[in-house]
C-alpha cells in the first residue's frame, strides 16, 4: 500500500500553524525549525521554514495535524484558502414521500395488546426494532423477532435499554421508522436517549408498558410513568406526544399512528400503555392500508444527496441554543394545537365528570353507564393524548360539571397533568375527588360507582 | 480532492482563523487521525457513502471538519448509533470516532456488543490516557501512578488499572481486524495511517467489524510540550499498551452476506401477521346467550395447567359468536409450577372491566386455586374444579353451584395430561349456558390449526369433560 504524498514544497500558513513541531521531526533535511515569533492572530508560535535543502518529499504534509497548516506550493495555483471566502451552501434535499398501499381485508384478529402494537408498527412501515426484554412488554419484542427476519427487517436485542434507545436514535437519524418496546424500569433507562432524540430532532416510537413501581416493583399494571412521559423525558425542556391506548385495538391504531406523528414533527412519540393492555387479548380489526416509508430530506443516509446533513443537539452559543429552544417551544405549541385528542362519553350534560385513561378508562366507562342507570348524570372524559393534555376538549364539559372524579392507578399523576393544563388555560375546576389504586391494582367498577354515590354533592341531592 | 470542508462553517460560523483551523490544542493527536480518516475516505472513493458517528469528548466536533454525513451521539453510545445507521443503510460506510472516556468507560457495554456482533462498522479509538475535554481527569486508560485532576496523588490501587481495550476487543469472536498504533514519530504515523485505511477498506468489502486504537498525545493535560508528550507516549504508554495487530481474521472470516432491502408487499405482511378471510361459523342464536351483558370468568391453576390456553379458547369462542371478550393472564414469577391465573371477560357489546376479581364462573385446576378464589365467586355463580387433585371444597356462597370433574385423571386416561384444560372447558360448556358446545369446538379447531394431529384427542377431551361434570351438593 502506498500513500500519495504531496510532491511539492510546503508553504506555511502561519495562522493555521500551532507550532506543535511534528513537521520538524518529520523532515529528514532539517528544513523546518522551531519558531521564535508569536503570531499576532493566534498567540501561538508557528514553525519557521528554511527550504534550501527541501526535496519535496512530502513527509511534513503527512506529519502536520492541521488540515490547512501546510499547503503545497504550486506555481500559478491559487493562494491558500481565504478566510473571507463565502461558506458553501448545502442544497436542500427533497424528501421521498411515504407510499400507502391497500392491505387485503381480513377478519378481526384475536391477539394480545403487545402483538397489536407490533403489528401496528409493521403496518406503519417499521422494519427496524431494537429492544431489551422486560415484562410485561416482552411478547411484543418476541413477535418482532419472529416477523421481521422474513421481511428482511432488522430485529436486534440490545445489550440494555440504554443501548436500545441509542439504536433508535441511530435508526431515526438515518431516516427509517424504528421502534422499541419497554416497561417502566427500562423506560427510566431510556430517558437520556429520549432527550438526545428530542434535542437532535430524531423521530422514533417508544411503547412503554407501565408496571408497578418504584424500583423493581412488580409486573402488574400501574399508571405511574405519566409524570415521566409527560414531564420527565430526560434533561432539558423536553416533550413528546404521549398516546394512551385503552384497548388492544388502540394498541394497534395508536402505535401505527405514532410513526406518522413522529416523522411529521421530527420528535419521538411515546405510546403509554399499562400492564393489562400489553397482556390483554382482545378483538383487533386491521386497517385497510400499509405504509412503505419514504426518505426524509434531513436524514443522514450515506449517499451523495444527504451528505451535507448533520444530526446533532449541540448549540454552543447561548444565543443559538436559546433560539433553538424557542423553535422547540413553538413546535410543542403547534403539537398542542393540532394533536390534542380525547374521547368523550356522555359528557354533554354530565354533573359528575369522570376522567381516566388506559384500562381504567374502560372500567370508568362501565361505572358511568351504571351511574346513568341509577339516575346520576355522569360522563367520561378520556384523554388519548396525555401530552399535550386535551384541555380544549375538556373546557366545555368542565363548565357544566359540578364534580370532577379522577380515576387512575397512580397517586395523582393524571390529575396533575389535568390541573396543570387547566391552570395554564385559566380554567376553574369544580371540586375534585379521586379513586386511586396503587401497586398493580386498577380501580374497579364498584369502587368508582360507590365513590361517586358517596360524594357530598350526590348524597345531598345537589346532583340528582 | 480533500474530504475536509473547504471552510469549517460549523466551527464558529467559519469566521476568522477558525474557518480553516481545528479546535485542537498544539500537539494533540486528533488532527492527525482526522487527516488519516479523510485520506482513507478520499483514497477509497467513499466520501458520499461515509457517515461518522462522533462521540462526547474532544472529538465531538468531528462534524466541523469532514465533508461527510454526521450523527453526533450521546456519551459512549456511538457504537449503538452506528449499528442502527449501518443496518438502516447497509451501503453506507459507518465510522465511530471515540475517545477513551467515551468508549472504554461509559460506553463499554455498547462497544462490546457491537464488536461481538461483528457487523461491518469501523471504530477509531483514540487513547490519550486522560479525559481531555472535561479538563484532564482520570480515564480508564490512565497509567498507574499517573497524576490527573481526579487522581491527584497518582492512579492508585483503588482506581483500577489501565484497560487494554484493543486486546479486550481482539479477544472477542466478532471483529475481523484489531490493531493498536501510535503517532509519536513518522514511522508510527504511517502505520496509523495504513491501519485507519484498512479498517475502512474492510467495511467497503463487507468483511466485518474493525477496530483501530490510536495512542495519542494530550500535551496540555500531561503538562508537557508536544515533543515531550510524544516521548511520553513512546516511553510510558507503549509498554502498557503494546503496539501491533491484535487480531486479523481476514483470512478465515467470511464476508457478511449481502444485505437485502426490507420488504413491504402488503400480501406478505398480511400473511405474516395472520390476516385471514376465514370467518368462524356462528352457532349461538344472535344475540348470543341470555346472560351475556357482562360475564367474568377466572381460570386458575399452576403454570403448565393450561389455564391460559383454555382462557384464550374461551375468549375466541365468545368473539366468534359476535361478543366482545378479553383475556388477561397473571403469572407468578416462575416459568413452571408457579401460579397461573387467567381472567376472561365476555360482554355482548363492549368489555368494560377486563379484570375479574369476583368471577361469575371459576375454573380451578388445583386445591389452592379453589380455596383462594372459590369464596370470591358471585352469588348465582358456577365453579368447575379438578376433583382428581382437589378433595376439600371450601365453604362457598349460598347461591354458588360447584361441579367436580376429574380433569387430570381423564386427560391422563386419554394419554396426554396436558389436555386437562380442554376437559375442564368441556365441563364448563356442559354446566353453563354461555354458548353451544359447537362454538367451543370451533374455537378449539382454530387454536389447533397448526397441530392437526392433536385435534382428535382434544375433541375427545372436551366430550369427556362435558360428560363427567358432577354437581357437588
Amino acid at each position: 500500500m502506498t500513500f500519495a504524498l504531496e510532491r511539492a514544497r510546503p508553504v506555511l500558513i502561519a495562522d493555521y500553524c500551532k507550532g506543535c513541531g511534528r513537521c520538524i521531526d518529520a523532515c529528514a533535511h532539517h528544513c523546518i525549525l522551531p519558531g521564535t515569533a508569536v503570531n499576532p492572530t493566534t498567540g501561538l508560535i508557528p514553525v519557521r521554514f528554511d527550504l534550501e535543502h527541501c526535496t519535496s518529499c512530502g513527509l511534513c504534509f503527512e506529519a502536520c495535524p492541521e488540515p490547512y497548516g501546510l499547503r503545497p506550493f504550486v506555481a500559478g495555483e491559487p493562494p491558500p484558502p481565504d478566510p473571507g471566502m463565502a461558506p458553501p451552501v448545502a442544497p436542500a434535499v427533497a424528501a421521498v414521500p411515504d407510499v400507502s398501499r391497500p392491505l387485503p381485508r381480513s377478519e378481526p384478529l384475536v391477539i394480545k395488546g403487545m402483538y397489536a402494537s407490533a403489528i401496528g408498527a409493521l403496518l406503519a412501515g417499521c422494519r427496524h426494532f431494537y429492544g431489551y426484554p422486560i415484562t410485561p412488554s416482552t411478547e411484543g419484542a418476541e413477535l418482532m423477532g419472529k416477523l421481521l427476519p422474513p421481511l428482511d427487517g432488522v430485529f436486534l436485542q440490545a445489550v440494555s435499554e440504554v443501548a436500545a434507545i441509542n439504536m433508535l436514535y441511530g435508526a431515526g437519524a438515518a431516516g427509517v421508522p424504528a421502534t422499541t418496546f419497554t416497561s417502566s424500569p427500562g423506560f427510566s433507562l431510556m430517558l437520556e436517549g429520549l432527550s438526545y432524540m428530542i434535542g437532535a430532532k430524531v423521530p422514533g416510537v417508544v411503547v412503554n408498558v407501565m408496571r408497578g413501581g418504584p424500583g423493581l416493583g412488580n409486573i402488574a399494571p400501574e399508571q405511574a410513568d405519566i409524570k415521566l412521559a409527560c414531564r420527565g423525558l430526560g434533561h432539558g425542556h423536553t416533550h413528546a406526544i404521549v398516546l394512551a391506548p385503552a384497548t388492544p385495538q388502540e394498541m394497534l391504531d395508536l402505535t401505527r399512528e405514532a410513526f406518522a406523528l413522529s416523522f411529521r414533527y421530527r420528535n419521538p412519540v411515546i405510546v403509554l400503555a399499562d400492564g393489562y393492555l400489553a397482556q390483554m387479548t382482545g378483538k383487533v380489526v386491521l386497517p385497510d392500508t400499509i405504509v412503505q416509508p419514504g426518505v426524509p430530506g434531513w436524514a443522514v443516509t450515506g449517499d451523495a444527496a444527504h451528505r451535507a446533513n448533520l444530526i446533532c443537539s449541540i448549540f454552543l452559543s447561548e444565543k443559538e441554543l436559546e433560539e433553538e429552544n424557542r423553535r422547540l417551544l413553538a413546535k410543542y405549541e403547534a403539537i398542542g394545537a393540532a394533536e390534542s385528542r380525547a374521547d368523550l362519553f356522555r359528557c354533554d350534560d354530565a354533573d359528575v365528570l369522570v376522567v381516566a385513561c388506559n384500562t381504567p378508562a374502560r372500567t370508568a366507562k362501565g361505572a358511568v353507564q351504571t351511574l346513568r342507570a341509577r339516575g346520576i348524570r355522569a360522563g367520561l372524559f378520556r384523554p388519548i393524548t396525555l401530552w399535550p393534555f386535551p384541555i380544549a376538549q375538556l373546557a366545555a364539559p368542565l363548565g357544566a360539571a359540578r364534580q370532577l372524579v379522577i380515576v387512575e392507578a397512580s397517586p395523582g399523576q393524571l390529575e396533575d397533568e389535568l390541573r396543570l393544563a387547566a391552570s395554564h388555560a385559566g380554567l376553574r375546576l369544580p371540586p375534585v375527588s379521586r379513586v386511586n389504586r396503587l401497586g398493580g391494582v386498577l380501580p374497579s367498577h364498584d369502587e368508582v360507582v360507590e365513590h361517586v354515590r358517596s360524594l357530598d354533592a350526590v348524597s345531598r341531592g345537589a346532583v340528582p | 480532492m480533500s474530504v475536509f470542508y473547504e471552510r469549517f462553517t460549523r466551527h464558529a460560523a467559519g469566521q476568522g482563523v477558525k474557518g480553516h483551523s481545528t479546535h485542537y490544542c498544539p500537539g494533540c493527536g486528533h488532527g492527525l487521525v482526522h487527516k488519516f480518516l479523510a485520506d482513507a475516505i478520499a483514497d477509497l472513493r467513499i466520501q458520499d457513502r461515509t457517515v461518522a458517528i462522533s462521540p462526547v469528548g474532544c472529538a465531538v466536533f468531528l462534524y466541523y471538519y469532514l465533508d461527510i454525513g454526521h450523527v453526533q451521539a450521546a456519551h459512549g453510545r456511538a457504537p449503538a448509533v452506528a449499528l442502527a445507521q449501518k443496518l438502516a443503510h447497509p451501503e453506507s460506510i459507518v465510522v465511530t470516532y471515540q475517545g477513551d472516556g467515551d468508549l472504554a468507560s461509559i460506553g463499554l457495554a455498547e462497544i462490546l456488543q457491537a464488536a461481538q456482533l461483528g457487523v461491518p462498522i469501523s471504530v477509531i479509538f483514540v487513547n490519550n490516557a486522560v479525559y481531555g475535554m472535561t479538563g484532564g481527569q482520570m480515564a480508564p486508560t490512565t497509567l498507574m501512578g499517573q497524576k490527573t485532576a481526579t487522581s491527584p496523588f497518582g492512579r492508585g490501587p483503588l482506581m483500577g488499572q489501565p484497560l487494554r481495550v484493543a486486546e479486550l476487543i481482539a479477544g472477542l469472536d466478532g471483529p475481523v481486524y484489531v490493531e493498536r498504533v501510535a503517532l509519536y514519530d513518522s514511522k508510527q504515523e504511517i502505520k496509523a495511517h495504513k491501519a485507519v485505511r484498512r479498517a475502512l477498506q474492510l467495511q467497503v468489502e463487507n468483511r466485518g467489524f474493525s477496530f483501530v486504537e490510536v495512542l495519542a498525545e494530550c500535551p496540555l493535560h500531561l503538562g508537557l510540550t508536544p515533543q515531550e508528550a510524544q516521548t511520553w507516549v513512546r516511553d510510558h504508554m507503549v509498554p502498557v499498551f503494546p503496539l501491533g495487530v491484535k487480531k486479523d481474521a481476514t483470512a478465515t472470516k467470511p464476508a457478511w452476506p449481502a444485505w437485502p432491502p426490507p420488504r413491504f408487499e402488503p400480501e406478505t405482511v398480511y400473511r405474516l401477521i395472520g390476516g385471514t378471510t376465514d370467518r368462524a361459523a356462528r352457532y349461538a342464536p344472535a344475540p348470543a346467550g341470555g346472560a351475556l351483558d357482562d360475564v367474568g370468568i377466572k381460570l386458575a391453576g399452576a403454570g403448565g395447567d393450561g389455564a391460559q390456553t383454555a382462557a384464550l379458547m374461551l375468549a375466541r369462542t365468545a368473539i366468534n359468536e359476535g361478543c366482545d371478550a378479553t383475556h388477561i393472564p397473571s403469572y407468578g414469577p416462575e416459568s413452571r409450577g408457579g401460579t397461573s391465573y387467567a381472567d376472561v371477560r365476555i360482554a355482548r357489546d363492549e368489555v368494560l372491566s377486563p379484570a375479574v376479581p369476583s368471577p361469575h364462573i371459576l375454573v380451578a385446576f388445583n386445591a389452592p386455586s379453589l380455596a383462594r378464589f372459590g369464596p370470591a365467586v358471585l352469588d348465582g355463580g358456577t365453579i368447575v374444579y379438578d376433583s382428581s387433585v382437589t378433595t376439600d371444597v371450601p365453604t362457598l356462597g349460598a347461591g354458588v353451584r360447584a361441579f367436580a370433574v376429574p380433569a387430570a385423571a381423564i386427560a391422563n386416561g386419554l394419554g396426554r395430561l396436558t389436555v386437562k384444560n380442554v376437559v375442564a372447558l368441556g365441563a364448563l360448556a356442559a354446566v353453563t349456558s354461555l354458548f353451544p358446545k359447537e362454538s367451543y369446538l370451533a374455537a378449539i379447531r382454530q387454536a389447533l390449526a397448526g397441530k392437526p394431529d392433536l385435534l382428535a384427542m382434544n375433541e375427545q377431551a372436551f366430550a369427556a369433560g362435558a360428560g363427567a361434570a358432577t354437581a357437588v351438593v
